[in-house]
Formats: structure tokens, sequence, C-alpha cells
């Protein structure tokens, strides 16, 4: 008995809440309270697990008393417990800040009694997702906030929600079925779905056979997480949803489709096989995202644009596939998920106090809410990777373990991650010129709004607090960056050798297999590992 | 591990009839693409249990070999239950794009389509810079800065 045991709480906590939320409907106060209750809950929960993680290392949770390779595991290590806390870090602030608009609004656009059993259930899933050592049961978190993220795309059932959900909901039913085929061949080619065992089982199999379940793989998680070619859809549908709800699926369910990715590619298909198609993609990624954001005029379509592109360094960073290029995308997904959550919280304050998110009708922000400026202006340079904020670091990490990786396509990545890094702040620049610099006259159609000095009813504290709160937790990954890279470090570690995670699952005898060799043309064997290609 | 041929072909028709039915333009269409595509891929499911056997009801004197696969069959069942969950969710948008729009089909994104319009330049960024209107009178340095001579 430890603390491990305790990890299943993670998705529970937020299952009760939501039973227990969706039993309060009628009472909107005791749904608040519950549910904020139970997720900070969660928060002190996951907290402890990391800790213990950090100290003790991986640990594993049979469920149900069915031993693996038999029964579905969840598995703590330190990654996936990183990811739980930044999480529900998020999660909980979102859970205020729209407590704060449903407050301010009287839900009008958001009816409250859906909205809080469907967040938590969207909560539960991630941490299943996050938590599960079980192929299928990655599966059925994936759906679980799948379906969750329909409701709350299409909450209110206005016309253009609607529209953006249906590309939504095809596109992602695509990418489950996708999964479930991959499922399906992985369990009939190796007759087994608990991750540790298919660590050893998949290195026995064909090559061919195995590049053809590792494709497969990909694409699903590619299309979830939003990597290039599959990226279509997530500029299109994430725009139209209420901020807060467009904030925690720009931080979170991206990064689920990216932490699926990293195990994949660690724990299931470690080598390099897929490395190059993987550079070239995160390349693409990264160019033809920025690309897009340039073009846009209105401020959510334009962070989602760079949601795409930022993605593309993450995929950077797992294609490398050595210790420093892995802990670098370890640490960048943990930034992320707080820069770009808060940066979507902040143009949900920009719609309520300059009528419109489009940088046409916006102008003169600095001068009517210096707190609105700044709050835009730290998460925004962030993004771009100015020094000395974590973005920066993030993305020195990613180009340095480039540069040590040394092969012409990899330097090529380096040069196009620092063009991605100038575009972004050339993005960003254009909507702080816009809508923060210039007076509210030169706007092209200026809101009306913009002209009522008196107008600060129009951002409610419960609204500027979390948001705050939000942009502080992102300057505290830039003051404890280094604790962050030592376990972004140990985690890729572990990652990459993959004994802890074998052994917490199957036992201290699980022997582990060596790297396979590309295309089989060697035989199997221990190749070195943190020299990626 | 032996299979059935008659599911494989089934399996085959109904992956094909619902791709083609998920690149329609009409909603109701790709609903049942994607409920043909849920479909086929349960019976892939199905297929990789291997042949028919016994119910895996734990009995001494049967051979493990005689039993058929449980596995698959739960997975299938839990892809059932998702599925269902997803299809009921699509007839309420469908509705809902019918008593909103009058209509059954997809629709652009009016943003996507306003964007693709705009031309290249922009006033704002790309014209000529204005004249100086500062309220500082013009100094000769900037004068001679202007005309790109020595300072």
């Amino acid at each position: 008995m430890n603390i491990a045991s305790l990890a299943p709480l993670a998705v529970v906590l937020p299952i009760l809440g939501a039973a227990l939320t969706f039993a309060l409907n009628r009472n909107p106060l005791a749904q608040r309270a519950v549910s904020i209750a139970l997720l900070s809950l969660t928060l002190l929960l996951e907290c402890w697990l990391l800790a213990s993680v950090w100290t003790t290392g991986t640990a594993s949770v049979t469920l149900g008393g069915w031993q693996p390779p038999f029964g579905v595991v969840m598995v703590v290590d330190q990654f996936s417990s990183l990811m739980l806390v930044v999480s529900s870090v998020i999660s909980l602030a979102v859970l205020v800040y729209a407590t704060g608009q449903g407050m301010a609004d009287g839900d009008r656009e958001a009816p409250v009694s859906i909205f809080h059993p469907t967040y938590l259930i969207l909560v539960a899933g991630v941490s299943n997702a996050f938590l599960t050592g079980d192929l299928f049961n990655l599966y059925v978190g994936f759906e679980i906030l799948l379906t969750a993220s329909y409701v709350l795309m299409t909450l209110g059932g206005t016309g253009p929600r609607i529209r953006a959900g249906v590309t939504y909901v095809v596109v992602s039913v695509v990418s489950s079925v996708l999964f479930l085929i991959a499922i399906a061949m992985i369990y009939g080619a190796t007759g087994t779905i608990t991750m540790a065992d298919l660590a050893i089982k998949l290195a026995e199999l064909d090559p061919g056979t195995r590049n053809l379940l590792h494709v497969m793989l990909l694409v699903a998680f590619g299309i979830k997480a939003a990597v290039f070619p599959l990226s279509f859809w997530l500029p299109d549908s994430y725009p139209t949803a209420p901020a807060p709800v467009t904030a925690v699926f720009a931080g979170l369910l991206t990064k689920v489709g990216v932490y699926a990715m990293v195990r994949t590619e660690t724990l299931l298909f470690p080598g390099d096989t897929l490395n190059t198609p993987l550079m070239v993609v995160a390349l693409l990624t990264m160019l033809v995202g920025i690309l897009g954001a340039i073009a846009q005029s209105d401020i959510k379509r334009l962070l989602s644009f760079t949601l795409v592109s930022h993605i593309g360094y993450m995929v950077f960073g797992l294609a490398m596939s050595s210790v420093a290029g892995l802990a670098a995308a370890v640490f960048y997904v943990a930034h992320h998920i707080t820069v770009q959550t808060s940066l979507f919280l902040v143009t949900g304050l920009i719609e309520r106090r300059g009528g419109s998110s489009s940088v046409d009708r916006l102008g003169g922000l600095a001068k009517l809410s210096p707190l609105l400026a700044l709050l835009f202006f730290i998460p925004a340079m962030n993004l771009a990777g100015i020094p000395p904020f974590s973005g920066f670091l993030g993305k020195l990490g990613l180009l340095q373990a480039g540069i040590a990786l040394g092969t012409p396509l990899a330097i090529t990545l380096v040069v196009g991650g620092v063009v991605t890094s100038l575009l972004t702040l050339l993005a960003i620049a254009r909507v702080w010129n816009r809508a923060f610099w210039r007076k509210p006259e030169d706007a092209d159609y200026p809101a009306a709004v913009l002209k009522d000095t008196a107008a600060v009813g129009l951002l409610p504290r419960t609204m500027v607090g979390p948001t705050a709160a939000l942009v502080v937790f992102g300057v505290a990954l830039t003051v404890f960056a280094g604790p962050l890279f030592q376990l972004a470090g140990n985690s890729a570690e572990q990652m990459l050798d993959r004994t802890a995670y074998i052994h917490s699952v199957l036992g201290g005898n699980a022997k582990v297999p060596g790297i396979a060799a590309p295309q089989g043309d060697a035989p199997t064997g221990a190749v070195p590992q943190g020299g990626g290609k | 591990m032996s299979v059935n041929l008659t599911l494989l072909i089934v399996m085959g028709v109904l992956y094909a009839c619902g791709i083609y039915l998920i690149l329609e333009r009409s909603l109701t269409r790709v609903l049942l693409g994607l409920m043909l595509l849920a479909n086929a891929t349960n019976l892939l499911i199905l297929a990789t249990g291997g042949y028919a056997g016994l119910a895996p009801l734990f009995n001494k004197s049967t051979d493990p070999r005689d039993y058929n696969d449980p596995l698959p069959q739960a997975l299938i069942l839990t892809s059932i239950v998702i599925s269902f969950a997803v299809t009921a969710f699509m007839l309420g948008i469908i509705y809902r794009t019918w008593a909103l729009a009058r209509q059954d089909d997809i629709q652009d994104d009016a943003e996507d389509r306003r964007v693709a319009k705009t031309p290249s330049f922009d006033a704002e960024d790309d014209s000529v810079v204005p004249e100086e209107t500062s309220e500082f009178p013009v100094t000769a340095v900037t004068e001679a800065a202007k005309e790109g001579g020595p300072l």
C-alpha cells in the first residue's frame, strides 16, 4: 500500500463531482461550491502524487484485482504526474473564471446546470488518459473527454457553435475510429493491450507490421494533437466556443494527444524508425501554423493558429528521441499548457472590455485598462519566447538538443524553430499594436464600449482573479525553471529507459527488450540511447 | 489464427460505404457513414478474437483452447456504448442545424471565407509611412537623416 493506490481518485473525484453537481442542478450556488471544492481536492491529491513519485519512483496500481497483463493498470510516473498537476491547475483556474463569468452574465450563453457536470467529466477523462497504462483504457479516456467536449463546444446551441461543433465532432469521431482500428490490429498481432506488456511483445513483431501499427497510432493521435496535415479542424472549431471552454480545450485537449504520442514513441515503439517523417511534420506544423496566424484578424483564431504552430515544437523535441530533446519537449508541454490557456482567458476579458475579439474593432485598451494590458503582455511575450520567460527556456532547450544532434534535418528544424518564434512575435505584436496601443478612433469599426472609460464593471474580479493567478503561475514556471527542467530531464531519462515503467507494471523479473534496429537489418540489440539517428 | 471470410468481406464493404458516406456534404449521410465505420470496426475487433468457441465460463474438464476469447467482446461492448452516445448527440446536432438553418448541409466557415478574400495589401501595415506629425519641430539632424546625407 503506497500513495499510488490513491491515483484512481484523480479520475473518481471529478466523476463524483459530476454526479453531485448534476443532482444539484436546481441550486447553482451549491453546484459551484461542490465543483470548485472537488477540483481543489483533486489538485492537492495530484501534488501529493507528484511529490511521492519524485522521491520513490514510478508506481502502478491494478484495478479490480486483475493482475497485468490481464487487467487495467494505472501507472504514475514523473511525466504523467507532472501533466496531472499542470492540467489540474489549469482546469481549476478556468473553472473559477467560468463561475465568475456565469455569475456576472446570468448564464445566458452558458447554461450553468449543464456546464459544471460536463466540465468535471472532461477533467476526469483528461486525468484518465494521463494515468492509464492500458491502450484500450486510453481510448476510453479519450472518449470520456471528447464526449464532454462535444457538449461544451456546442453549449447553448447557437448557429456558429453548431456549425463549428459539426466539424469538431466528425473529425474527432473519425480519429477515434482510427485509434480503435489500431487497437484491434495491435491486439490481433500481439494478444495484449497492456502498454508495458506491449513494449515487450511489439519488439518481437515483424518490422513491417510494427511500422504499420506505429503509423496508425500516430495518425490517430496526430489528429487529436493537431499536427500539420491533420490540424485543419482546430482553428475552425475552437474560436466559437465560450471563452473558458476554448481556454481549457486549447490548454489540455491537444496536449493529451501530444502525451499519447510521447507514450507511443517512447514506450511502445522506441528507436528512430519514424523520426525523419516526424521531424518533417514538425517543421511543417510550425511554419504553416504560424503563417496562418499572421493572416488572421480575430484574436481567438490567431491564437488557435499559434496553438497549432507550437505543437510543432513538442513534436520536434519528441522526434529527436534524445534525453535532451525529450526533456525540452516535456518542459515545453508544461509551459505551453499554461501560457496558451492564460492567453485565451485574457482574450475573453478583452472581448468583454472591448466588445469584440477582432483587432479591426479594438484600440486603446492599454490606456483603458492597464491591468488587462499587463495580463496580455506577459503571456504573449512568454509565448513568443522572449527571455527570460519559460517559453525562451523551453525553445533554448529544444534548439540546443537539435544542434547537439547535428543532422542536416535537425539543423533545418532549429532554423525553422527560430523563424517560427520570430513570426509568433510578429503576430503577437500586431495584436498588441492594434488592440492596445493605437487610439480607439483609429480602429476600423470601433465598438461603442471602447469610448466608455467608466465601464469598469465589465471586468468582474472573479474573472480577472483566476486569469492573474494563471499568469503568475506561468511566471512561476520561469522562476522555478531549474527544478522543473530537472524533473523533465528525469522523466525523459525514465521514458527512454523504460525499465522503471515496465518493472512497476509487470514486476521486477520482466525482461526489457533492447531498442529495435530500424527495418530489422541488424539483430535486435541495445543501441546507445540519447544519440538519435 | 483463423478468421471468418464472410465477416471480413462484410467488414470491407462496411468500411467502403462508410468512407463514401462521410465524404458527403449532407449531415445525415455523414452520420450514417460514421455509424457504418463504427460497426465495421466492431467486426474487425471481433475478428481479432480468432475462431468461434465455447462460452468462456470456466469448467475444469474443458481444454483451454476450446474457449472463445472474451476480451474482444468486452471491447466491442464498450465501443458500442460509446458510438451509441455519439450517434445520439449527432442526431441532436442535426436536428438543431435543421431548426436553425432549415438545411442539412455542412456550412462554410464565414471567417475563413473572409480571411481568404483579404487582399495581401493591408492599409495599416503596408502603406507609406505618413509625414511626421509630432508636435516637436523637425530638426536639421532628422532632416539630414531623411535625405540619407551625412549627419
